[in-house]
């Protein structure tokens, strides 16, 4: 663990508390192998983030034991731009609200980004050689005077800088009204689905002019709105199951065998109000902002507001296992509401065995649950507190009992510092967390590959 | 007189609840009036909630989840102060204040409704609140053409109108205050259909009317919708006559503006609802013009 030199006394405060709006990170996401880690931020940007590999890397390090690659900015692209609907008069935000990376089927890498209306699929690919050796041009391209040729040669491909070009290869438009929130690909690797607020579509990757729409829930009169989807995911082993979430608290599979439109659900996962703790915020407080299937394949696990909960999709009376995330905010809930923090919309991720679950919290704290021990630990991304290598320390949230030294009360955390969008690693114990407009990844180095 | 013992004990836990941890608590709902402070709070989280639908109507785009929250919190604080008898008294001083019209008919009877003529009389509500913004998508053509035939009338019931941003609240769960019954009774007129529940009683003669007119004018079901059709049709939102409408004033009911509404809300008494006839027609050539977009 190197020691880094203090920073020269230079206050560069003021610097650090700017953040243009632009730069706020809205998604990350790891592909397949973990090597790419993708971020969209809210100017409809895409950065792709490679992972150094040994064969890479000219400078011959030594990495210490149990040191993964560092991620490096791979490529950089402008995904969505802003956009007017004319006939609603209002703007079509270039946010980049979810990446999904296609499984690698070849050289290039594919992925699907969206804003609220419209899902692009980019293929990113790598050019590190270029032919050299013409006969007929010179090196910059320009033709050689023919009396100077004496003898011809074979052109050959030449290592060159590597290139990384990045080329949209479908634009999927016009297939929602409402904002989109989740996209999903499913595991047959030809379709994927999306939704919006109310309704889901499944497209054909290949198929650009229709979609076909598998749950609408918008009622016919719009008086009657009460729920909308808020989060969907295609089952990762079987291609016909997907789940989606409402802001109801409720969850939904649906089996796309039983009929074409899945509005009835095969399964409707719900936990039982308590009547005790019912108050104005318990239907706010119950919607779920994310649904997370395990890498099994076995259960779900989802985010609402105060807690983050673990299903099993054989059981749906209930969670099998409730986290508490931040009980702490339950008496200040009003406040919350005032200030919009409460519709606020945490993610949840899965580790590599599906053993710890993960989401964030706000003054940049994000909670890891052990789900065998059902301890949680609360960390903290935020520059000050954290130097490269350093190892991150525990955080806690003072809610009474003994105070102990770095703990935050309630009425002191920042709410304005909130992590909002996170992704672990497939493989390994790497995580990737988005604090506002800076990426944070951490790396597990006592037990790097996952248990 | 209050009831004995009961009372006491649900003012204590009110109190206890309110001072605890604001209106976001509680109490036992056996009770018939709440405490003073988790009345002012709850008034408090009914003002802020109107304002915040107000506001999110003027955004970029306004988020439905959002929308739905706060509206879905709205019907829940109206429910109760239904319950409570306080919503009785917001209505009668508002009613004071302002000449009763006719009854908005609402369009959609498939509320989640059995009965018919209960939905029909819960039906008769209000035009969404053009606060909802986005979510006034379901002005679809069929929708206009009833509303048109009925003559758009002005809601004046405060109950109805807080039946919700999106309208009414036909999706209500049953509510099963006897002392609520009464309430209606002593309204009359004025508080037909104003509640989720109706039962049929509620559909007396201006509920037939309603219904018998609603039978004339309602277009036949419509066959499996063209996907192609619909897309086009789903993508013409009035939400953006409601925002010209909220923006401008409301045409139909030149008394009360959004900035009204907030004026009229430190008073505690929410306006009624504008169902915005000029709204309509302007739909109607709007559906006409994508017709013959559609056509050509």
């Amino acid at each position: 663990m190197g020691e880094d030199a203090e920073s020269p006394k230079i206050n560069h405060t003021f610097l650090r508390d700017y953040v243009t709006e632009a730069d706020v990170i809205s998604t990350v996401e790891f592909n397949q192998t973990g090597d790419l880690l993708a971020t969209g931020d809210k100017g409809g940007r895409v950065v792709i983030f490679q992972r150094e590999t040994e064969s890479k890397g000219e400078s011959e390090e030594v990495l210490e034991t149990g040191d993964c690659g560092e991620y490096n900015v791979y490529s950089t692209f402008q995904s969505h731009e802003p956009d007017f609907d004319y006939l609603k008069s209002l703007e079509i935000e270039e946010k980049i609200n979810k990446i999904k990376w296609l499984a690698q089927q070849n050289a290039a890498h594919f992925l699907l980004s969206t804003n609220d209306k419209t899902v692009k699929l980019w293929k990113v690919s790598e050019r590190d050689k270029r032919p050299a050796g013409y006969n007929l041009k010179d090196e910059e391209g320009r033709l050689k005077d023919i009396s100077t040729i004496t003898s011809l040669q074979v052109p050959v491909l030449k290592p060159a800088d590597l290139m990384v070009e990045v080329r949209p290869r479908r634009v999927f438009s016009n297939g929602h009204t409402y904002h989109v929130n989740s996209i999903s690909v499913n595991s047959d690797g030809e379709t994927y689905l999306s939704a919006d607020d109310l309704r889901i579509n499944m497209w054909h990757l290949g198929i650009t002019d229709r979609s076909f729409n598998i749950v609408d829930i918008k009622p016919a009169n719009m008086e009657d709105l009460t729920e909308v989807i808020t989060a969907a995911e295609f089952h990762p082993q079987h291609c016909h199951l997907f789940v989606y979430s409402s802001s109801k608290g409720t969850l939904r599979l649906c089996d796309m065998r039983s009929s074409a439109l899945c509005d009835k659900h095969t399964k409707l996962f719900e936990e039982p109000e308590d009547p005790g703790s019912r108050s104005f915020f318990s239907e706010i407080i119950s919607s779920v902002s994310d649904v997370k299937f395990s890498h099994s394949g076995r259960y779900l696990l989802t985010r609402d507001y105060l807690t983050a909960k673990v299903w099993d999709l054989n059981m749906d009376k209930g969670p099998v296992e409730t986290y508490q995330v931040h009980e702490y905010l339950r008496s200040k809930l009003c406040s919350l509401y005032e200030n919009d923090c409460i519709f606020d919309k945490f993610e949840c991720v899965w580790n590599s065995s599906d053993s710890v679950i993960m989401t964030g919290a706000y003054n940049s704290f994000f909670q890891m649950f052990d789900r065998e021990t059902g301890r949680g630990v609360t960390l903290e991304a935020w520059r000050e507190s954290s130097k490269p290598r350093a190892v991150l320390r525990t955080r806690r949230v003072y809610t009474g009992g003994k105070r102990r030294r770095g703990d935050v009360g309630v009425d002191s955390l920042d709410f304005s510092k909130k992590i909002l969008h996170m992704a672990w690693h497939p493989s390994e114990n790497i995580i990737a967390i988005a604090a506002t407009n800076n990426l944070y990844i951490f790396q597990d180095r006592v037990n790097p590959e996952a248990q | 007189m209050f009831p004995k013992g009961t009372k006491r004990k649900f003012l204590d836990s009110a109190e206890e609840a309110a001072t605890a941890s604001g209106p976001g608590e509680r109490g036992p709902a056996s009770a018939r009036t709440p405490s003073p402070s988790y009345s002012l709070q709850r008034q408090s989280l009914l003002d802020m909630s109107l304002i915040k639908l107000q506001l999110c109507h003027m955004l970029v785009e306004p988020n439905l989840c959002r929308s739905v929250l706060i509206a879905n919190t709205v019907r829940q604080i109206q429910e109760e102060m239904t319950q409570d008898g306080t919503w009785q008294l917001m209505t009668q001083a508002l009613a004071a204040a302002q000449c009763p019209a006719d009854r908005l008919v609402a369009t959609e009877v498939l509320c989640r409704q059995s009965d018919p003529a209960a939905a029909v009389a819960a039906g008769q509500s209000p035009k969404p609140y053009p606060l909802a913004g986005g979510l006034d998508e379901g002005y679809h053509s069929e929708e206009v053409v009833m509303e048109a035939g009925d003559a758009p009338k002005e809601v004046v019931s405060t109950q109805s109108y807080m039946a919700g941003p999106f309208g009414m609240g036909p999706c209500w769960e049953e509510r099963e205050e006897d002392g609520e019954e009464e309430e209606e009774e002593e309204d009359g007129e004025e508080s037909e259909g104003e509640d989720a529940d109706e039962r049929p009683e509620a559909d007396s003669g201006p509920g037939e009317q309603v219904f018998g007119t609603f039978e004339i004018k309602q277009p036949p079901p419509p066959p499996p919708p063209d996907p192609a059709l619909e897309e086009l049709f789903s993508d013409v939102d009035p939400s953006y006559y409601e925002l010209d409408t909220v923006l401008t004033g409301m045409q139909s009911a030149p008394k009360m503006g959004p900035y009204d509404l907030l004026e009229s809300l430190s008073s505690h008494g929410p306006p009624p609802l504008s169902p915005g006839a000029s709204c309509r027609s302007d739909l109607n050539e709007l559906d006409h013009i994508m017709e013959i977009i559609v056509g050509s």
